[in-house]
């Protein structure tokens, strides 16, 4: 029985070897994926008895820790939650982080989480270190301003800057509040959570970077710019028609309004531009056809992830379009749909003659004591445009023009602005559930570049002309320190 | 017998319990050193309860090193060090969950201590040699079976704990028979394999490549074991059914040296897991959070998730006695007492702990295989490997190696029964290691133990007497 026994033994053998093979694994191998699992409250805990370092605007800061007594020795706190709210993100003890609070999160503890989590910390006498600063690209006026031109208006401002990329404002209704998530009661964590998870609206929803909508007549941008790349001249003419006789089907384009875009003969493309014409552009769109329209949209970034810190939904240019289909998506209609975001994205590749930047919210990451740890990045998004632009210089500077012309005599007169250069494209997309998407995609002085969209607008009167360009005009006068 | 001998014996008795001895301090020595770390945790001042835990554990560890001096001189030094390494390890953990949880666990665990403790000195004196034992193999069985259905006579049961029906109540203490049925069964089938060994080698058939003996020789086995699993499956304690089983197996395997058991037994197993797997919704559930703990992360998923958070936390070397989390997990004192170790004092605490057991199992096996006769290498392999197949469930369940399952980590989860049983075990352990290296030494198995002696002269009379 001797030998049975060592066999035996062997068996104890093996299964214990399998024991500790396993355990290396877990506490070592795949410890950084079980520290960084959104369910691990651990790290968060650990994490949440360092000072985690601000984000801040302007060189106020709106996300700060504050020392408390208890088990978490600092509380997060935010000067108005609900301004930065969709930016800043929250950060719970229960909830886990999200935002920029989970984006920038390695910066604002000062170190990685796998040196969090495994306490390497205390080894390499780290411990009390603070957290390193987060300053953003986001101007506090240019945010509020967002927020009172809004005015509680479900929708989204995006602002960037057209040299650097550079978010100067992000702002979406409706919006929500982090301070109640991040706290360290666990009972106000879970009525805060529960009251925005109830919230028929949404607030949880960045409507600027996480919520797609047909772009309207905003997408006579891309058109535009796929027409100007390949000859077509903002004097060539069109046929100035009622409506476009659609191939292949009886649902015809009409003009908003139903009537002609000009004198009934015809008309040239940058008038089109001007008053948004839907016949010229619904032919235009079909006479290019859908993989040279696909193209243009997709070197402006559609149909790929938009690199941000945060993340951005895809905007979509559907595959495989009939004409009837081309038709419509030509005018921004149909299955199209895009972010406030992207639309800021191509607003500014056509002021920065033609390149796309990459957008960016975290200007300067700077350690406790003011020494920059990572400065001003400044770089062009190839996305998928082979050469690095979305347009030739040449289209992007005509573009610009129409847009100019748009905002000084066409539809984008309500985002004019005294002694400024403002160019814009409105649009109002009609979403076949009885209300509207009013846009107004624009720039002004060749410095910022805007988005804004309005969803849920009924009437008359909801067009992006009257809803969107307003409130473009009063969010630029703030960015331009007006 | 004659003083030169007594001269010549007189060093070796020496030399196993010196060790013994010294292994002992040490092994009080580190849970006490724990024990003193988790109160510096607290508060700077020596904590009453640290000094009184210490106390007891050192005053119990000379109590039984007493003991085994006197009634096992001979037995394995390394064991009783183990065992109570382990167990005052297991106070410290249980100490740390107390501080996170706000119990008093690790003073009753230390009561327990105590009565296990006593319990092993208690059966090192009734058992004076395991040979004994080996006489009764049905009375075992019975007792095997009456032990797991006793939670079920409704005057003795403590009701339903935790989704099952496996306690009684004592006295108004809780107490769980199937711990100690676990020994039960072994020496059953120790005695009725050492009785029946040639019968089921032989092999009367053959099936493919394996030599297999004839069923009729199997059938009380088969009916014993069949009626165990049985009643556990019924009582849902699938964990306490699995050792059972594997313990089966293995003696069987010891006993008659074919393969064509362990064959058996796994494609039994296969076949009873698909069939248990199917009858029972909480069976595929385990299952299922075995596989996939992510999906339902907060809900069935959690306490595999948490026990792996609490071990990627600790690392290699923990976040450190006390400044880890173990209120994030389920059952941390009882099944999940292993995760504490992993993560306040990491990989290498766990590895060190892992280690104790092997060494205690191995011990074992050792003992097994140096017996003086088969009864003893049957009991002693089925008992060593019985701690082996729980310490590897268990770890194994928190560590997603296998489905999570009920079972207690030996000596050091908070559980009396599981302590009282486990000490048994190691008190069977000594009196078979102290028999073997006894007969070894050259001392006179028949000779009235020391005990016995001073009885007799007490004119108390004892077992030796009758036997005289």
């Amino acid at each position: 029985m001797t030998r049975q026994v060592r066999r035996l033994a062997q068996v104890v053998l093996a299964l214990f070897g399998l024991l500790f093979v396993n355990l290396n694994l877990i506490t070592i191998v795949d410890a950084g994926e079980y520290a960084d699992h959104p369910s691990n409250r651990r790290v968060i805990v650990r994490e949440y008895a360092i000072e985690r370092g601000p984000i801040v605007v302007d060189e106020v800061a709106i996300a700060a820790s504050v020392p408390t007594e208890g088990e978490f020795r600092y509380l997060r706190t935010y000067t108005d939650g609900p301004l930065y709210g969709h930016l800043t993100g929250y950060y719970s003890h229960v909830l886990g982080r999200s935002g920029l609070e989970a984006a920038v999160n390695d910066d604002l503890t000062g170190r990685p989480s796998e040196v969090i989590a495994q306490n390497l910390e205390s080894l390499l006498g780290q411990s009390d270190r603070p957290g390193d600063a987060v300053l953003l690209t986001v101007s506090g006026p240019t945010q509020e301003a967002a927020r009172r031109a809004l005015a509680g208006r479900e929708g989204a401002v995006v602002v960037l800057d057209v040299r650097t990329g550079g978010v100067v404002a992000s702002y979406a209704e409706p919006s929500m509040d982090p301070g109640p998530l991040s706290s360290h009661s666990r009972d106000t964590i879970d009525a805060a959570w529960n009251a925005l998870l109830d919230d028929p609206s949404r607030p949880l929803v960045d409507r600027a970077t996480r919520e797609l909508y047909p772009p309207g007549s905003t997408f006579k941008l891309v058109i535009a710019a796929a027409a100007l790349e390949r000859g077509i001249e903002p004097e060539t003419e069109f046929p100035d028609e009622r409506v476009y006789d659609v191939p292949l089907t009886s649902a015809d384009i009409g003009n908003f309004g139903g009537g002609l875009c000009a004198g009934g003969e015809v008309i040239d493309l940058a008038a089109a531009f001007r008053v948004s014409c839907n016949t010229v552009f619904a032919r235009l769109g079909v006479e290019l056809g859908e993989d040279v329209v696909r193209d243009q949209a997709e070197r402006f970034g559609f149909n790929a992830t938009i690199p941000y810190e945060l993340a951005v939904v895809p905007s979509v240019f559907p595959d495989d379009l009939d004409e009837p289909s081309l038709a419509q998506s030509a005018i921004g209609q149909r299955d199209v749909r895009t972010t406030a975001m992207q639309m800021a994205l191509v607003a500014a590749s056509i002021a920065d003659g033609g390149e796309l930047v990459r957008p960016h919210v975290v200007e300067q990451v700077r350690d406790p004591d003011g020494r920059l740890v990572r400065g001003p990045v400044t770089s062009r998004w190839t996305g998928q445009a082979p050469r690095g632009r979305a347009v030739s210089e040449r289209t992007a500077r005509l573009l610009r023009t129409m847009m100019i012309d748009a905002v000084v005599s066409g539809t984008g007169r309500r985002a004019a602005i005294d002694g400024v250069v403002v160019g814009g494209k409105t649009g109002t997309a009609q979403t076949g559930g009885g209300s509207d998407v009013a846009w107004f995609v624009g720039f002004a002085d060749d410095r910022y570049a805007i988005a804004v969209v309005v969803p849920d607008v009924v009437g008359d009167d909801a067009t992006g002309g009257r809803v969107a360009a307003p409130i473009a005009r009063e969010v630029l006068l703030a960015a331009l320190g007006r | 017998m004659s003083a030169p001998a007594e001269a010549r014996r007189a060093p070796d008795v020496r030399s196993a319990r010196a060790r013994e001895a010294s292994l002992l301090v040490g092994a009080v020595a580190l849970p006490i050193a724990g024990l003193a770390l988790l109160g510096w945790s607290v508060s700077p001042d020596l904590s009453p309860t640290v000094t009184a835990t210490a106390v007891s554990l050192a005053v119990i560890a000379t109590v039984a090193h007493l003991a085994v001096r006197a009634a096992a001189p001979d037995a394995d030094p390394v064991l009783l060090p183990l065992a109570l390494f382990l167990n005052g390890f297991g106070l410290v953990l249980v100490r740390r969950v107390d501080l996170a949880a706000g119990s008093s666990l690790a003073a009753a665990q230390t009561g327990w201590t105590t009565l296990s403790v006593g319990a092993l000195i208690l059966t090192l004196l009734f058992v004076r040699r395991a040979g004994e034992l080996g006489r009764l193999p049905y009375s075992m069985g019975l007792a095997t079976i009456v032990l797991l259905l006793a939670p079920l006579v409704p005057g003795l049961t403590a009701g339903v704990i935790n989704g099952a029906r496996l306690w009684i109540d004592v006295g108004g203490m809780r107490f769980q028979p199937g711990e100690l049925a676990k020994i039960t069964m072994v020496l059953f089938l120790a005695g009725y394999l050492e009785r029946n060994r040639s019968l089921l080698s032989i092999a009367t058939q053959r099936i493919g490549p394996l030599l297999v003996p004839a069923p009729r020789n199997l059938a009380p086995v088969l009916l014993a074991a069949g009626a165990a699993l049985a009643i556990l499956a019924g009582l849902r304690d699938l964990g306490s059914a699995l050792l059972f089983f594997m313990t089966f197996i293995a003696m069987l395997y010891v006993a008659t040296g074919r393969l064509a058991y362990p064959a058996l037994g796994i494609v039994l197993f296969g076949a009873g897991a698909s069939v248990v797997h199917a009858a029972f919704g909480h069976v595929q559930a385990r299952v299922a959070i075995w596989l996939d703990p992510w999906t339902d992360v907060s809900g069935a998923g959690y306490q595999i998730a948490q026990s792996l958070f609490a071990l990627a936390t600790g690392g290699l070397t923990g976040t450190g006695l006390g400044l880890g989390r173990p209120q994030d997990v389920p059952f941390v004192a009882t099944d999940a007492i292993f995760v504490v170790a992993g993560e306040e004092l990491g990989l290498l605490g766990a590895t060190a702990l892992l280690v104790a057991y092997l060494l205690l199992v191995i011990r074992g096996l050792r003992i097994a295989m140096t017996a003086r006769d088969e009864f003893g290498t049957l009991v002693a392999a089925g008992l060593a490997f019985t701690l082996a197949v729980q310490t590897f469930v268990i770890v194994g369940g928190l560590t997603r190696i296998v489905p999570l399952t009920g079972v207690t980590l030996p000596f050091v989860s908070y559980g009396g029964s599981s302590l009282l049983a486990n000490h048994v075990i190691i008190a069977l352990l000594l009196r078979i290691s102290d028999e073997s290296r006894g007969a070894a030494r050259g001392r006179d198995m028949d000779a009235p133990s020391w005990l016995a002696r001073r009885a007799a002269r007490s004119g108390l009379g004892g077992p030796e007497d009758a036997t005289r």
